[in-house]
């Protein structure tokens, strides 16, 4: 579907007209550069849009928080890329951040205080759902009414900060019908990702992690497997792909799920 | 007398040796890093009553949950059992509790007789498990060696220790005129006896007891050798665990500081001067790299491998197993221990948690999901291990895999973990689709 946005700043050019944002949206760098998470990307913006909300981004300032850097052991390069991070967020007075990726919520929510870095951190399910429950979000189940939908759990949004009902709640404002999969919440089951697995090869096994959990999701029958996370998205999309069922079964984001009932 | 005198002998030789086993644990347990953990003691002692005491993370999975609750509280209410024993044999007297507890005493034995039932039900289902090797975590093509005679053993003595109390107070139920028995349970035994005389049961009974008390004894200095100390350790592991979000990693604060000053460098001054001079690692090649509590987890983990069977890598078939991970760092702090012992405490055998025990591939597998930690029955944390060996690897050794180092180059060149401009980084808004 098209995504028409309106104009969005970045936090400099607010700056500049001595404005500040209600909340400064931390895209992140899948959301910034990979394809698939643009889209994401873009559906988080329109529903912020949507509900009214002043924000902006950080554009050009934005680095990677150092997640993934830290996750493969090395300390340095996270901290560094904190350090800078921070020192721009401060810079601004950055009082609230919204994310479109569980590993920047978990770094800047839980690892950016302990070095300089205090923000109010939400990840964009949950914004969503505040949003809905507010009232400044409406949606129309439309497209998905009675529609089987499976989410899958991400380990950083779920395990590593116990949010496993937001994303949920979400979907079912579009009255869909929630199915869930054997291993799910805190039992959930990886898509194989985390740890900066996302940019090696596998280690040797008998089968790959996301092929795994991408069987479990398709076990439940569900037409669309939603996640919450862009690494997720990837891992999900491509275990779909393996068993050959991309065509019957979609994966996607919950902000494309609701940017889709938007009116 | 002479009986009591053998008897005290027996306990003293028993219980100095558990001490010694115990100060040999403790001592290797303090090999490892100083670490403070004092903060949120209401929240600790709630978590340990919920999941060491209250075994909540157990009864997930509920058969496993429910015969470990049997054998728990049978083992603890006995235990008061245990005490009479070893108040009689240090005394001389013979069932001493029964004296002031009158006609109840053998409606309390009669209950303890029906626990010792349940536990050597729950001993049988426990040895079927293993043996039929189903669920496969606990099947010796898992859980091979010592690690599976031990757990088998544990179950063994558990069954003898019961059939000893049972034939005890049979014995004690079937002599002509007895006091105290008939109790619940033995007195269903008791037939096997018939037509013994006084004297031959007295003897079966004193047999079954010094074999009881003596089993016990061996029982508790078998504890410190095995996976089945848990018992004991569950309990200040669980205080000491991680009450933080699974998702927080702790921030290195050697690394802070050095971040600090190459960024800063006006805060030089002030923080070079502060800090002594103590040779600062970034990660853990050996036990002594890591903290006393990551060591307490070694000793606390019940190899029962829950960890394993949700652990993403492992379910997949790659080498990683947080189950090993614990198990390899108890065995090498083992090892490093006895070292100590025999050669004092500056040796050096050469060889080191990462790489003789624990491989770079295992170390690599992991999703960093949390799994393990959320699965483990006595808040064990696999993961802070597999990272602190992790960041040896990369910060010590610069041993990191090709697809990672070209990761933190594009990182830190690119403010991204891959080779896109940092100029483009809000080119999403211009795409409509
Ligand atoms: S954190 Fe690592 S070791 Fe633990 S379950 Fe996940 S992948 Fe396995
Ligand atoms: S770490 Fe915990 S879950 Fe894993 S084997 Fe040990 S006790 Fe069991």
């Amino acid at each position: 579907m098209e995504t028409q946005l309106n104009p969005i700043p970045s936090l400099a050019e607010m700056a500049a007209e001595g404005k500040v944002p209600e909340v400064v949206f931390w895209v992140g760098c899948a959301g910034s550069f990979d394809d698939r998470a643009k889209r994401v990307t873009q559906n988080i913006a329109r529903i912020l849009q949507h509900a009214g909300i002043q924000f902006a981004i950080l554009g050009e300032e934005e680095a990677c928080t150092g997640d993934p850097a830290k996750r493969a052991g090395n300390e340095f390069l996270f901290q560094m890329m904190a350090f800078q991070n921070i020192q721009v967020l401060n810079g601004y007075g950055v009082k609230k951040l919204v994310t479109g990726c569980p590993h920047c919520f978990n770094t800047i929510k839980n690892e950016y205080p302990d070095l300089g870095g205090h923000y109010e951190v939400i990840h964009h399910a949950s914004l969503i759902q505040e949003l809905l429950d507010s009232g400044k979000l409406s949606v129309r189940g439309g497209a998905f009414k009675g529609k089987k939908i499976t989410f899958h759990d991400s380990c950083y949004l779920g395990r590593a900060n116990g949010i496993y009902e937001a994303p949920r709640q979400v979907l079912e404002a579009l009255d869909a019908d929630l199915a869930e999969m054997k291993k799910s919440r805190a039992h959930g089951l990886c898509c194989g990702a985390g740890g900066a697995q996302m940019f090696k090869e596998a280690e040797k096994g008998k089968t790959e992690v996301n092929h795994l959990r991408a069987e479990q999701a398709l076990e439940t029958g569900a037409e669309i497997i939603a996640v919450g996370c862009p690494f997720c998205h990837t891992m999900m999309s491509d275990g779909v792909k393996h068993h050959n069922k991309e065509m019957e079964v979609k994966v996607m984001d919950v902000a494309e799920v609701i940017g889709h009932g938007l009116h | 007398m002479v009986e009591q005198v053998l008897f005290i002998l027996m306990l003293a030789v028993g219980v100095g040796f558990f001490v010694r086993s115990i100060s040999k644990i403790r001592r290797n347990i303090f090999l490892g890093r100083p670490l403070q953990i004092n903060d949120r003691k209401p929240e600790r002692w709630k978590t340990m009553a919920r999941v060491a005491l209250g075994q909540s993370k157990m009864v997930l999975r509920p058969v496993a949950g429910f015969f470990h609750i049997l054998i728990y509280v049978g083992f603890v209410l006995i235990n008061i059992e245990v005490l009479e024993i070893v108040l009689d044999g240090i005394t001389g007297s013979h069932r001493m509790f029964a004296h002031y507890l009158g006609d109840f005493y053998a409606v309390a034995i009669g209950f303890f007789e029906v626990l010792a039932v349940l536990v050597m039900l729950a001993c049988i289902v426990f040895l079927a498990r293993r043996l039929s090797g189903s669920p496969a975590r606990l099947s010796s093509t898992q859980l091979k060696g010592w690690a599976n005679t031990d757990a088998l053993l544990i179950l063994g003595i558990e069954l003898v220790l019961m059939t000893a109390l049972l034939v005890m107070n049979a014995a004690e139920g079937a002599m002509p005129g007895a006091e105290v028995a008939p109790f619940l349970v033995s007195s269903r035994i008791s037939p096997l006896f018939s037509g013994l005389n006084a004297e031959t049961l007295h003897w079966i009974e004193r047999l079954a007891w010094w074999f009881h008390a003596a089993g016990i004894l061996g029982f508790l200095n078998y504890l410190p050798f095995s996976k089945h100390f848990h018992i004991v350790l569950a309990f200040p592991n669980v205080w000491y665990s991680n009450l933080e979000p699974k998702g927080k990693f702790a921030n290195h604060q050697a690394v802070k500081r050095e971040v600090e000053l190459m960024m800063n460098p006006e805060a030089e001054v002030q923080s070079a001067t502060a800090e002594s001079e103590l040779p600062i690692k970034f990660g853990a090649k050996d036990v002594q790299d890591l903290s006393w509590k990551q060591l307490l987890d070694a000793y606390s983990c019940t190899e029962c491998g829950r960890c394993s069977s949700e652990c993403p890598a492992h379910q997949t078939g790659k080498l990683l197993s947080p189950r090993k991970i614990m198990m390899d760092t108890r065995d090498r702090l083992e090892e490093v221990g006895r070292n100590i012992d025999a050669h004092g405490k500056e040796y050096s055998d050469g060889k080191s948690l990462l790489g003789d025990f624990i491989t770079e591939e295992e170390l690599w597998a992991c999703t960093t999901c949390n799994a393990c930690t959320q699965a483990c029955p006595v808040n064990i944390d696999p993961l802070s291990i597999i990272m602190d060996l992790r960041r040896e690897l990369v910060l010590e050794q610069s041993k990191a895999p090709g697809a990672l180092t070209a990761m933190f180059n594009n990182v830190e060149n690119n403010a991204a973990p891959w080779p896109f401009s940092p100029a483009d980084r809000g080119n999403w808004r211009l795409t409509s689709h």
